[in-house]
């Protein structure tokens, strides 16, 4: 791998090596452009994904070198519901490690629709929300959704119909395997007159781009790949920068600032330095690129105070961090007769999509979403979470937990939530993190349209599930969201540098060499699966980029 | 200890496992190997195992099929609070000095079953039960390198197979209708 001393001023640094991150490390690269991507996490088993741990036990207690997501106890923050409270220790953490939350999610990959990009415009706006039209059109973004599908392996059905996004090519893989969960579903579809598909997911199922498919292990969302049929930046996309000769990946490297000169321009990024003892260390760049998630990448920008820029980085507008969605659920669980053994294959195999275009009038409430069937449960965590309806020990929990094994069918359930300014990711005043800086604070609570849309999903869930032919069901409780990996629209994208922080090309308004891209530029959240969009969006920002800075329209 | 125990033990460490784990906690690690090989413990006396090992067995209970005792989860417990569970030790140390104060001062493990249901119930919300609870369950489910779950009993009685390597269909559902 290419090495860059710190003091040498590369074209780019990109803060992140997930979603976007890798992306962007990609293209940039691979347009022959000196990259240094920060990662504040480990290797993982980055060249040597065999070695991903499978043992849920080792997963769930992982050594500091083994760790795939962030810790809360290190990178510490707080939640609150709203202003007034004070705010007490959270628990959000998202991916941390080479390929950031790619490495470990579940997945789901579906495109937004074309209706997703102006909801404003076509379904109206709601006081109390920043519901906008986003900049730029699904039109525009469609090229770059197919690029991404078959540069980072997609697999997918390919049916046309008014609920999956139009596409100008299929998906590169046949879709996942039908699971019992499917089965069930579709059995209650026919009964219910609902579309269901397999899920759309980046994990291919044949061989691809010098990668197997997936042996259906099952221990997927939470692990690493150990045959690198996930589809994780880490394998998909960031050694291909690497191989370039122009990327390097720099691990450990906690970036606390982006800096910037008199007039305003960055200048490069400060980060510790953990094989050094945390010690200072500045990199130079002509350009910043800031995907370090919708959380952290406020945060950034809100660490990054100077005399030019006393509220923070490309703050201007006075709305980085405001506007937060986390993401909402919520459904049901039922138990069926026979083994469904859906602890085999990856963690979504079917989804609902009746119910995501919007119906206002139909429904009452304002979006839309995605249902997910799914049953599975590691045998450690299917013990602690125990059986329904049964004690928490002794004989009658064994009884239960053994006769109710491999028989639940849960419907998870991935809904809209509307942006809210008062909504917020900003800087905790009294907590540090352990690295002496403010922590985040996250303050949220869902607008009042958003819980009759979560009550809507858990009912249809339950509908669902008894037309499957549960023996008995149980419905979730309406659980407002707190925190979380999908976390988006922090640094709203827009034209207007007043209500926006970057513009369509996610150049930030107030610094000309500042490019924010991840979940943060979303206007509005789509129907909480954000990566495939993270995704396009960057394969767009590094189009733009490449192609400016070849006519000399931005100046590296 | 049986000799067959001490060959499971053996062979059930997996080199990534005892990598892991050496990182760690390597004078402990190593300590708990030869105390559960020679069938002693490294964080228990002797008397604090027999107490939790009968915890562990209301718990988790022996019927017609296998329990906590079969399992082995006293082992999985002792090796635990000297390596991922080592912030648990106190909440261990206070809650068997506890105990007594629920058994008229004699040994938890001595009294009839009834009895110990009635103290487990008495203390089922204190921290230290929780605890146990946590512990017995992980101990059933984890994988047998860690030192319970003997010769996979957990995992056999609530239909997991750890194979890691599956072709559909998976279950009954997805066998009747075939593919998508």
């Amino acid at each position: 791998m290419k090495k860059f001393k710190p003091s040498e001023e590369v074209d780019f640094v990109i803060v992140g090596s997930g979603a976007a991150g890798g992306v962007m490390a990609k293209q940039l690269a691979q347009a022959g452009f000196s990259v240094v991507v920060m990662e504040q996490g480990a290797w993982g088993a980055y060249g040597h994904e065999q070695d991903y741990n499978k043992d849920e036990l080792i997963n769930r207690f992982p050594s500091e070198e083994d760790r795939l997501l962030s810790d809360p106890k290190t990178q510490r923050n707080t939640f609150r519901r709203n202003a007034n409270e004070k705010a007490v220790a959270g628990s959000h953490n998202y991916g941390c490690v080479v390929g950031g939350g790619t490495v470990t999610y579940g997945a789901s990959s579906w495109r937004h629709l074309p209706y997703e990009f102006n909801e404003a415009s076509t379904f109206g706006t709601m006081k109390g929300t920043g519901i906008a039209d986003w900049p730029v059109s699904y039109a525009e973004i469609e090229p770059y959704y197919t690029q991404a599908e078959w540069e980072i392996g997609i697999s997918g059905p390919n049916i046309k119909t008014p609920l999956i996004a139009p596409m100008s090519k299929p998906y590169p893989c046949r879709p996942l395997p039908l699971k019992s969960s499917g089965a069930l579903i579709q059995k209650a579809a026919a009964k219910l007159n609902l579309t269901v598909t397999p899920n759309v997911a980046a994990i291919i199922t044949e061989p691809y781009n010098g990668r197997s498919g997936c042996i259906n292990c099952g221990a997927c969302s939470g692990y690493g790949c150990q045959v690198k049929a996930r589809s994780s930046s880490a394998v998909a996309l960031l050694p291909v920068a690497v191989a370039t000769g122009n990327c390097e990946i720099r691990v450990h490297s906690y970036v606390r600032e982006i800096n910037v000169d008199a007039s305003g321009r960055a200048t490069g990024v400060t980060y510790f330095e953990k094989a050094n003892n945390n010690q200072e260390v500045f990199q130079k760049a002509k350009c910043v690129v800031l995907s370090a998630n919708g959380t952290e990448t406020p945060r950034l920008l809100l660490l990054s105070k100077s005399n030019r820029f006393q509220h923070g980085l490309a703050n201007s507008s006075g709305i980085v961090g405001k506007y937060l969605m986390t993401g909402n659920g919520g459904g049901a669980s039922g138990l069926f007769p026979d083994p469904l053994n859906e602890y085999k294959g990856a963690v979504t195999g079917a989804a609902v999509l009746s119910y995501v275009p919007n119906d206002v009038k139909g429904r009452g409430f304002y979006g839309g979403g995605r249902m997910t069937a799914r049953g599975q449960m590691s045998p450690i965590q299917y013990g602690l979470a125990g059986p329904h309806g049964a004690p928490s020990w002794g004989a009658g929990y064994k009884k239960a937990l053994i006769e109710q094994a491999n028989r639940r069918l849960t419907m998870v359930n991935f809904i809209s939530q509307l942006p809210v300014e008062t909504n917020v990711v900003d800087l905790d005043p009294e907590v540090k993190d352990a690295w002496g800086l403010p922590a985040m604070r996250i303050t949220t609570t869902s607008h009042e349209n958003d819980f009759k849309a979560m009550q809507f999903f858990i009912d249809r869930s339950v509908d669902i599930l008894k037309a499957a032919g549960a023996t008995e069901v149980w419905a979730d409780q309406v659980n407002d969201s707190k925190g979380g990996a999908h976390a988006r629209g922090t640094a709203r994208m827009g034209n207007d540098p007043k209500t926006s922080v970057v513009n369509k090309y996610h150049r930030a308004h107030d610094v000309p060499n500042l490019f924010v891209v991840d979940g943060s530029s979303f206007v509005t959240g789509g129907r909480n699966h954000p990566t495939m969009t993270i995704s396009a969006l960057a394969y767009r920002c590094a189009d733009h980029l490449v192609k400016a800075a070849k006519t000399g329209n931005v100046t590296i | 200890m049986s000799d067959s125990r001490r060959s499971f033990l053996l062979k059930s460490f997996s080199a990534s496992t005892a990598a892991w784990l050496t990182a760690n906690w390597p004078a402990e690690v190593a300590a708990a190997e030869k105390a559960q090989a020679m069938g002693t413990f490294t964080y228990f006396t002797k008397l604090q195992a027999a107490d939790v090992d009968a915890m562990a067995a209301q718990i988790y209970p022996s019927d017609s099929t296998p329990g906590a005792k079969e399992a082995q989860v006293i082992y999985f417990i002792d090796t635990a609070l000297v390596t991922f569970a080592a912030d648990k030790q106190d909440i261990y140390a206070k809650g068997l000095a506890d105990l007594a104060s629920h058994t008229g001062g004699k040994a938890f493990a001595s009294l009839p079953a009834d009895q110990q249901v009635q103290v487990l119930t008495a203390i089922e919300k204190t921290p230290f039960f929780r605890t146990v609870r946590d512990h017995t369950i992980m101990g059933m489910f984890a994988s047998p390198q860690h030192g319970g779950n003997y010769k996979k009993v957990g995992w056999t009685q609530i239909g997991y197979d750890d194979s890691l390597n599956f072709r559909a269909p998976f279950g009954a559902y997805d066998k009747a209708e075939g593919t998508w």
